[in-house]
């Protein structure tokens, strides 16, 4: 048991040692704000903060409502793209970038000198709500049936949609990318300091995303999707009503999920159909809520930590001189283990690196601290 | 509430009672009567894509009855199907061959035993493409992918049976297989297409302006030949039996005094030997690639579920009308959406008649 409890902190060091030693090495511990370690630290915390926000979104879905989604890839491209649209001008019918909307222009009227904050703000709204709407779409003829169905609806969707990027070429620029999507804020600052002001952008976006979780998972809704998860007849039969409630369960963490996805094209800049595929947009954010722990939302933070340090270490090892067997396999290498931790998390600690708490109710929380705030009560009471 | 006079009104209510208690019967109906209008209308109108349609789906539904027996007996979703499918066929590559990929990316280098230095491995059986040396490293492929999913079942998912996790633990356990076993193939083979046999290999005619090769009419042969073992295995031996008993309901089987472990066992065995021959027949008439098998997954599932879980009858038959309908599609739409034809179809299914055409509720 006690070798259990030190498995997460150990695990967080290590990770925070090869993100830091092995950037820093390689710079020749130079500490500057332009390259090195510092700057290499701000974009790894900045990927970190995005995929904290599918995870936690994620974690609404499997960890708390028990909503099987496996097309998370989905509902971050359509979130992403749907954000790309909302920010960018029309489409330059000289170039050959070719997509529809644009609105970019649309949301920042020239009296308000808003064109560097109001279209995100636009964009990241609709974002999440083209994908809340594609989640709602999806769970009408699956959230009644078998759990899996709806994991092998959600799969089939995101290859669709993937497949209609490629395919519709003038829609989203197919498979050529669309490219040149601005970032917030970046008129003011220089190139060096836009990875810092990207960071401040994602940490605030975090902090309300995980808030907004906590808030609504510690209410009496959020314990009504607990007990969806654990056991749904009992809620049935509790007068509860099931579907309206995983309904909206799996649409709030979609709403998210879409939101990431508008960051994320942000901060990227240029966003593919290769960018959405299975391993990376689903498969990877699965394993970082798996090996944080589902049902936790500070378990979904630490494993994105985890795992996208592992992931980046990966990559960093291939800049040493090592023999050709591995450097030629270093990726594929990489996606075997990371398949593998999956496997062995689930068989070994199957709860992760930071377990499900079993209370969560704020009303508790409070009549516990009031509890505690007063003076012990006289042992002897008879009634009780 | 009502504007009805009452006696149309108990009528009305009469009539919507008895058709409640039809149930999904008419959803059933309706999708039997979709099934045959699509491949009537598809053999006398699209003769040539319905036969390249069989073919296709003849060796889907190999994969199919292996994923509906360990989805209805084992009862989690197989993701890893499609990626074990392909190394099933990339093993049969290895033995045919001796290939793989050396120290340096994109050079292959030679193990120095296979199965193509047997004399005369090589020549071509009559008009097929290959030798028999093919066919023996498909069937040995077959044996070993039977082994790995035996093994694979002692090391992840009997675990998780006796933890009792839930069959998302189950799913997910799955495609962290998936993700593995391909970034394996890619580790050893690389991700650049290979094929079995190289050179150019023509197309005979036949009457009714088909046009097909000869090695698609011995896949089609094949996949037949041993979709009737299966058929006779399940409806005419006592395995095959006590199986599908505990495909219906593994309480019932346990006390009536089946080996569930057994058949657990063979369960695996069966639909392993099936993926990996699946996976050789699908390679000889196309290529060989790590990322096709997770492509394989939408189809396999479309196939199982029109199907109804747990019913091979079912899956060979949702085989069949996923193939037939992702070729005809290719007439009125861009060949790439032949991947969306399956996640259509299972849409239209979960609608209709979410439990399938032979699926029994639970």
């Amino acid at each position: 048991m006690r070798t259990g409890r030190l498995i997460t902190p150990v695990t967080l060091l290590a990770v925070t040692l090869l993100i830091v030693i092995i950037p820093a090495e390689r710079s020749g511990w130079k500490l500057s704000l332009d390259t090195g370690v510092i700057p290499f630290l701000a974009a790894f915390l900045t990927t970190v903060g995005i995929y904290s926000i599918f995870t936690l979104a994620l974690n609404v879905q499997w960890g708390y409502t028990g909503v099987f989604n496996f097309g998370v890839a989905a509902f971050f491209m359509v979130g992403a793209y749907t954000g790309a649209i909302f920010s960018v001008g029309p489409a330059d019918p000289d170039s050959s970038l070719r997509y529809v909307g644009g609105f970019g222009d649309v949301f920042s009227p020239p009296f308000l000198d808003s064109e560097q904050w109001l279209p995100f703000i636009v964009a990241t709204l609709a974002a999440g709500i083209a994908s809340g709407l594609l989640a709602l779409l999806l769970a009408l003829p699956t959230l009644r049936l078998r759990e899996d169905y709806l994991a092998i609806t959600t799969l089939g969707v995101a290859e669709l949609l993937r497949r209609v990027v490629i395919q519709e070429d003038g829609l989203v620029n197919g498979s050529r990318s669309m490219i040149g999507i601005p970032s917030p804020l970046s008129g003011y600052f220089s190139a060096d300091t836009q990875r810092f002001v990207d960071l401040a952008i994602v940490v605030v976006l975090v902090a309300i995303v995980f808030l907004v979780v906590e808030r609504s998972i510690r209410s009496p809704w959020g314990r009504v999707l607990r007990g969806l998860k654990e056991d749904e007849v009992a809620v049935a039969a509790s007068g509860k009503n099931v579907f309206s409630f995983k309904m909206q369960g799996f649409v709030m963490g979609a709403v998210i999920m879409g939101m990431g996805g508008a960051i994320f094209a942000f901060n990227r800049g240029s966003i593919g159909p290769t960018t959405f595929e299975h391993f990376f947009a689903t498969f990877l954010i699965w394993a970082m809520l798996i090996v944080g722990g589902s049902g936790n939302n500070w378990g979904a933070i630490a494993g994105a930590y985890v795992v996208w340090g592992l992931w980046t270490t990966t990559l960093q090892l291939n800049g040493y001189d090592l023999p050709d067997i591995l450097r030629s396999r270093i990726f594929f290498m990489r996606d075997f283990l990371v398949g593998a931790l999956i496997v062995i998390v689930l068989l070994l600690r199957p709860q992760g690196l930071v377990p499900e708490e079993r209370r969560v109710s704020s009303w508790l929380d409070r009549q516990m601290r009031h509890q505690r705030k007063k003076p012990p009560e006289p042992a002897a009471a008879p009634e009780s | 509430m009502t504007i009805l006079p009452d006696r149309y009104a108990a009528r009305l209510a009469d009539a919507r009672d008895r058709y409640r208690r039809l149930g999904d019967r008419p959803g059933a109906i309706g999708l039997w009567a979709l099934i045959a209008a699509l491949f009537l209308w598809a053999a006398i109108f699209q003769t040539q894509l319905f036969v390249v349609g069989m073919i296709v789906g003849s060796v889907l539904a190999l994969g199919a009855m292996g994923l509906t027996l360990v989805f209805g007996i084992l009862r989690f979703a197989n993701f890893a199907h499609g990626d074990t499918m392909m190394l099933g066929s990339y093993i049969a590559y290895l033995l045919f061959t001796g290939t793989v990929v050396g120290s340096q990316a994109n050079i292959d280098t030679d193990i120095g035993i296979s199965l193509d230095q047997l004399p005369g491995a090589t020549s071509k059986l009559g008009d097929l493409s290959f030798g028999y040396g093919l066919l023996i490293a498909i069937v040995l492929a077959g044996v070993a992918m039977a082994l790995f999913s035996i093994a694979l079942d002692r090391l992840v998912y009997r675990r998780l049976r006796r933890r009792n996790s839930s069959i998302v633990i189950f799913a997910m356990a799955a495609l962290g297989v998936a993700f593995s076993t391909r970034a394996l193939m890619m580790i050893i083979w690389g991700p650049d297409p290979r094929r079995y046999v190289s050179g150019i290999h023509l197309a005979q005619h036949y009457p009714l302006d088909i046009v097909l090769k000869t090695d698609q009419i011995f896949i089609f042969v094949v996949a037949l030949a041993l979709a009737l073992l299966l058929y006779i295995l399940l409806f005419h031996m006592k395995l095959g039996k006590a199986m599908r008993a505990m495909a219906d309901n593994a309480d019932l089987a346990l006390v009536s005094g089946i080996n569930t472990d057994r058949i657990i066992i063979w369960t695996w065995a069966i639909g392993g030997g099936l993926m990996a021959i699946a996976g050789g027949l699908l390679a000889i008439q196309a290529s060989l690639k790590p990322d096709l098998g997770f492509g394989l997954i939408l189809p396999l599932f479309a196939a199982t579920i029109l199907g109804g879980i747990g019913k091979p009858q079912g899956a060979f038959i949702g085989a069949m009308v996923v193939g037939v309908t992702q070729e005809v599609s290719v007439e009125f739409f861009s060949a790439g959406y032949k991947p969306a034809v399956a996640f259509v179809i299972l849409i239209l299914i979960l609608l209709l008649r979410p439990r399938g055409l032979f699926g029994t509720t639970s």
